[in-house]
């Protein structure tokens, strides 16, 4: 483990090792049970040995088989005893790693449903993935059998060099003369190891990075006849990526043979200092028996293990160390949207939104500019603009997946962070532009936000949504899974199943982003007629690319890079001849031009 | 992900399949001098195992507790020993460490021949592989996510290499090792020996057992990590709807549920494991207890010595402890397995384009390309192209104009035979291009792709790309053509300068002007230029406008065109709607027409008249 601090001395391990704490904590009483074991079958085990010699012993100064009998029962009830024990230990402290990885994989899940959009716009979610999985691993090998295996060998060099002592002292100090060599050669192979390894991984990068290219790249590379060049470049990083792992392999292939060496020499010391010392000529200590000549050996064999598990260890510390880290940073990453309602917050919400001077920045890119604009219960906006505008960023606001500044929006006369999280998102059905459906049934995924809807509110939402046919002529109608290892839903009827998830929450308020654009006019059109009967006395804002969707709004905005430039009702903008006009031109071509 | 999903569950349970086994191990065919020679070492090293117990047994019966040598079988050694006690002890410990010399350099040896030939054979592997994507149709790649193809080249090979390094010889040097034990048993004493061996049926029986119950908990672990993926997975690219619809808490119920089938099917398989090691434990105390009972009563009735009875005691020790350690080469054994399997089937994958068997030589004329009753569809029956027909003929440049989804970008991929068509011929100078070598009909494009791309490297590699035959003067004339010479002097490097991935600090402009450089390197028949949509700045824009006139100068060129000042230019276009060709023509022909393309361009171009009109001023 000093192996461990040589290679990163900045953070001593307690203090790498500190998230794991709580956790570690959490399973105590487990701990302490599983490493009680493990002394006591080791102590157990240091008998072994004894009687063995005993045994032998009795060989010689003349003895009977019934007695030799006796011997044999006491060597099989040892090891029964300690297998026992053994197996408690192993089953105990293994299973705990995976209860701890278990805890710690539920609270990594609890902690990034806390995280706001800001956060899952910077994080990868195949980085997050790997996090949650490859790290994950790597630290529960960590504290499941390193951290056993640590302390078993901890258990049993003082045990068994205590008992070594005990049989003969010089004999055992002589023995442990090349126990600072091995523990040199750990540490020095660690560092080397460590070091050409870091080069694999550097080789395996620009490796990675290559194939990443080349199969990003791949049109251009066959339009340009690449594939002879490309190979070529590739076996020569492959070349040397294999040249970096020959440079590990001349040392790595040492260790084994180094460790298994030094101990077996150790064997030789025995059987030729110890067969002096039986002979009556001792080169330090006293004489002894054959008896104890043979225990002699047998702890050598205990020993073993444990000092080639060392050098196992250090590596499994490495890298749970390195991981547990990474893991850190999601665990200890602090939301941005955090809930912390006024003590007045009400209960339920009616549904009245306001902006007032809103400007939101977002990664020091201004998205949105002085935004003033008051959305009374039961009215209708429509926002229009071209894409990058900030009008999904504007509604995302609403429902408080980024925060604004305080006091920017409202909803009901009352700053959004004033109000209860859970109140304010359970009053809003938001159809995003991408819909997201879970693979899960379709009646799942329609009531995801109504888990106790029943069976005929699920219907009367489809029907909203013009989703029911299509569901009735699924074969398993609304118990029909989609997604990964269901049928493939069109993207209109993803869309009509997320309208019909947003329905079926009876909202306040009401946020289709684009949420029609993959559902042809027609239907469009009897979506947006049913929703205007259900949508009566309560809030709606639509955000389309289309007139024909938005025309019937009480109140349509334009917004152009982050500032409201046009608002009135349809027929306002027409008359003003700005780009709600244009728009509405090039819908008419656009329609023209699909007709023919 | 779905696929892969589906593979990952159906590949659960085959833990060790003969098939997949046998064609890894022609992978070694090649180094089979390798492979002999770490066998060669790794017997060497087994028999200093196998021996090293014969020192005590000698120790023991001829000077620490001298006995009669009953049958003599030592002699052999014995006879070149002294006689005294202390002298012999010393002689031992000499030739003992001689032996560890000899262990230690064939440990070393067999180790490194292993590892380095692992390291060869999955570069060999990664060739292939690799060698098998470059081959691999267009098609392939649109339908598996690039980050899952990496995964094969380098993780899926590194779970191979385990295997060959760790499982495979342990598992063989192990077995070794039990052969040579028992046979020294045997011949040392074959009744004692027999004895001793009675347990190993037991283990036997012990090993199969837990065999079959970890490979069921494993089977089960598999499922439960790739449910955990694929929630994981679906819940975090979705996390803003599960926040909207208030779902956190059954979302993390769910996820509890489904964690802890992967914390119950762990659990029995730690059970499993806890039970077998002490299982062997307590058999191969139970093989000791049976030479100390048994044997010892042999030495007492004066049948046996002391030393043999020690010799067997390590003998057992040495015999059993692989037997245990074979849970963990296990569990190596199968991930590679299940790698393998992955690698596979990509490698199995079929290669659906390829060149004609026997190609025809393109005629060396100007280049006419025809485009005769095409029909085409990248899924079943969703045609994109319907029944299309047109010539361009040598020279001049064609404009391609249509709305989204026109079929415009189809074309480039068709004559390039990055798809098939279904239906109809595309004939290049008259012959079908499938009737070609398949590099020779790609060698007469030069193409541009809407969105530039740029590969890690240098400014000069980006042009080049791996064609030698590009001279340093042809980079530089290319870049002058194109109106980056200037830019590029004015970078410290030059032509050397590195361009980081994706060309990360050139700005848009520079890159498109940067592909063109390339295509115009590689001085081809044809070009094809696919225009970007994206927007720069008038000086830019000027440019670019006249790098393309230069291009496309003394060439037959085609452009899928989406600014107006390129549709002008044109001296003939094709105008595309709903898959067909509905109008051919001049900007002014087909203006006067008051057709499609009339009403394409006041829908697209009419707006970039205005700025267009300016800067021509």
């Amino acid at each position: 483990m000093d192996q461990h601090q040589a290679t990163s001395p900045s953070t001593p391990l307690r203090e790498q090792l500190r998230p794991l704490f709580p956790y570690l904590r959490r399973y105590r009483r487990g701990i302490l049970i599983g490493m009680a074991c493990l002394v006591t079958g080791n102590v157990i085990w240091m008998t072994f040995p004894l009687v063995l010699g005993r045994a032998i012993d009795s060989l010689t100064s003349g003895t009977t088989t019934a007695q030799l009998l006796l011997f044999a029962a006491a060597l099989v009830i040892i090891a029964l005893i300690k297998g026992v024990f053994l197996y408690l230990q192993r089953w105990i402290l293994i299973s705990i790693s995976r209860d701890i990885e278990f805890d710690l994989r539920n609270d990594l899940f609890q902690r990034l449903e806390m995280q706001s959009a800001r956060f899952y716009s910077t994080w990868r979610v195949g980085d997050l993935m790997s996090r949650s999985t490859n790290d994950m691993n790597a630290v529960r090998m960590m504290v499941g059998p390193a951290a056993m295996y640590t302390a078993n060998s901890l258990a049993v060099f003082p045990l068994a060099i205590a008992a070594m002592l005990y049989l003969d002292w010089g004999l055992t100090l002589m023995l442990l003369l090349p126990v600072p060599l091995v523990s040199l050669v750990v540490k020095r192979f660690g560092r080397l190891i460590h070091e050409r390894f870091e080069r694999i991984q550097a080789k395996m990068s620009d490796l990675t990075a290559r194939i990443q290219e080349n199969i990003a790249g791949v049109r251009l590379l066959r339009a340009f006849t690449q594939e002879k060049a490309e190979l070529r470049s590739f076996g020569r990083l492959n070349q040397e990526y294999i040249e970096a792992n020959r440079r590990l392999i001349r040392i790595q292939g040492m260790f084994f043979p180094a460790i298994e060496t030094l101990v077996t020499v150790s064997f030789l010391a025995v059987l030729w200092l110890g067969g002096l010392a039986v002979l009556g000529q001792p080169v330090l200590g006293r004489p002894i028996s054959l008896g104890d000549f043979v225990a002699f050996m047998q702890y050598m064999f205990l020993l073993t293990w444990p000092m080639i598990a060392l050098g196992w260890v250090v590596n499994i510390f490495e890298r749970g160390t390195a991981s547990l880290k990474r893991l850190n940073q999601l665990l200890a990453a602090q939301p941005d949207v955090v809930d912390r309602p006024a003590p007045d917050a009400p209960t339920e919400i009616r549904g009245e939104i306001e902006f007032r001077h809103l400007n939101f920045s977002y990664n020091g890119v201004p998205v949105l500019r002085d935004i003033n604009l008051h959305i009374p219960i039961g009215t209708t906006l429509a926002i229009v603009g071209p894409t990058g505008s900030g009008k999904s960023t504007l509604i995302q606001l609403i429902g408080r997946l980024y925060d604004a500044p305080e006091g920017t929006v409202l909803v009901d006369g009352r700053p959004t962070e004033q109000h209860r999280l859970a109140t304010l998102r359970r009053s809003i059905g938001y159809v995003p532009q991408e819909t997201f459906l879970f693979s899960e049934t379709l009646r799942e995924n329609i009531a995801l936000g109504t888990p106790q809807a029943t069976d005929q509110e699920v219907e009367e939402a489809a029907e909203i949504a013009d989703l029911a046919g299509d569901i009735e002529g699924f074969p398993r109608k609304y118990a029909t899974r989609v997604g990964e290892r269901g049928i493939t839903l069109s993207g209109g009827q993803k869309q009509r199943t997320a309208i019909a998830r947003a329905v079926l929450r009876n909202p306040r308020i009401l946020v289709l982003d684009d949420a029609l654009s993959s559902v042809d006019t027609h239907t469009e059109e009897k979506i947006l007629r049913r929703l205007t009967t259900v949508m009566r006395e309560r809030t709606s804002i639509i955000i389309s690319h289309r007139v024909s969707t938005v025309r019937h709004a009480d109140q349509i905005v334009v917004l152009q890079d982050g500032s409201i430039v046009e608002r009135g009702t349809h027929e306002e903008l027409l008359a003003r001849g700005g780009y709600y006009y244009d728009l509405y031109q090039k819908q008419l071509l656009e329609e023209e031009l699909e007709r023919t | 992900m779905s696929e892969h999903d589906h593979h990952e569950e159906s590949a659960i349970g085959k833990i060790y399949d003969r098939r997949l086994l046998a064609r890894l191990a022609t992978y070694l065919r090649p180094y089979r001098p390798q492979v002999a020679l770490a066998v060669v070492l790794l017997i060497f090293h087994s028999a200093v195992h196998v021996i090293v117990p014969l020192f005590y047994k000698i120790a023991i019966d001829y000077y620490i507790q001298p006995t009669p040598d009953a049958d003599g079988k030592l002699t052999w050694l014995t006879q070149y020993l002294a006689a005294d006690p202390s002298t012999g002890l010393q002689q031992l410990a000499l030739v003992f460490g001689l032996l560890l010399v000899v262990g230690f350099v064939a440990a070393y040896g067999q180790a490194y021949t292993m590892l380095m030939t692992g390291q060869r054979v999955m570069y060999d592997l990664r060739m292939q592989i690799f060698s098998h994507l470059q081959r691999l149709q267009v098609a392939f790649f649109d339908r598996n996510p690039v980050g899952r193809l990496v995964t094969r080249v380098t993780n899926d090979v590194d779970a191979l290499n385990e295997m060959f390094t760790v499982g495979v010889v342990a598992v063989f040097g192990d077995i070794l090792v039990l052969v040579g034990i028992v046979t020294a048993l045997l011949l040392i004493d074959w009744q004692l020996g027999l004895l001793m061996l009675a347990v190993l049926p037991l283990i036997g029986a012990v090993s199969i057992f837990f065999r079959n119950y970890v490979r069921d908990c494993f089977r089960r672990t598999r499922v439960a990590l790739a449910r955990i993926n694929s929630f994981l997975n679906e819940h975090l690219s979705g996390m803003s709807v599960v926040q909207l619809f208030n779902r956190e808490r059954r979302a993390a119920e769910q996820f509890e549920e489904i964690n802890r089938a992967n914390l119950r099917a762990w659990r029995d398989a730690i059970f499993g494991h806890a039970l077998f090691y002490p299982a062997v434990e307590v058999l191969s105390v139970l093989a000791i207890a049976v030479i100390v009972a048994y044997g010892g009563s042999q030495v007492l009735g004066g049948t046996a010595q002391l030393g043999t009875l020690v010799a067997f005691l390590f003998w057992s020790r040495r015999m059993f402890q692989p037997i245990q350690d074979l849970s963990e080469k296990y569990t190596v054994l199968q991930s590679a397995m299940a790698s393998a399997e992955r690698i596979f089937k990509l490698l199995d994958e079929p290669v659906s384009i390829t060149s004609s068997p026997q190609p025809r030589s393109l005629p060396t004329e100007a280049g006419r390309v025809e485009f005769r009753n095409v029909w085409f569809a990248y899924n079943d029956e969703d045609w994109v192209l319907r029944d299309v027909s047109f010539v361009i003929d040598p020279g001049g440049m064609t404009a391609i104009v249509g709305h989204t989804g026109a079929g415009k970008t189809t074309l480039t991929n068709l004559l390039l035979r990055f798809y098939d068509i279904q239906k109809g011929q595309i004939l290049l100078d008259g012959v079908d291009i499938r009737e070609l070598d398949l590099t020779e009909l790609r060698r007469q494009f030069g193409i541009v792709l809407q969105d530039p791309f740029l590969f890690s490297g240098t400014i000069a590699s980006n042009i080049r790309l791996g064609t030698d035959g590009i001279g340093e003067e042809a980079v530089l004339g290319a870049l002058e053509t194109v109106n980056l010479s200037d830019f590029v002097q004015s970078l410290p490097d030059g032509l050397g300068h590195e361009v980081r991935e994706r060309g990360a600090t050139l700005s848009v402009g520079q890159k498109q002007l940067l592909s063109f450089a390339r295509a115009l390197a590689h001085d081809p028949r044809f070009l094809i230029l696919d225009e970007a949509t994206s927007s720069v700045d008038t000086h830019t824009e000027h440019l670019i406008r006249s790098a393309l006139e230069r291009l496309i100068e003394h060439r037959t060129s085609i452009v899928i065109a989406h600014r107006l000042s390129t549709v002008q230019r044109a001296d003939r276009i094709l105008v595309f709607h709903k898959g067909k060709l509905r109008e051919q023509g001049t900007h002014q022909e087909l203006l006067a027409q008051r057709g499609i393309y009339y009403k394409l361009y006041q829908l697209q171009y009419r707006d970039q008249e205005v700025s267009v009109v300016a800067d021509d001023d």
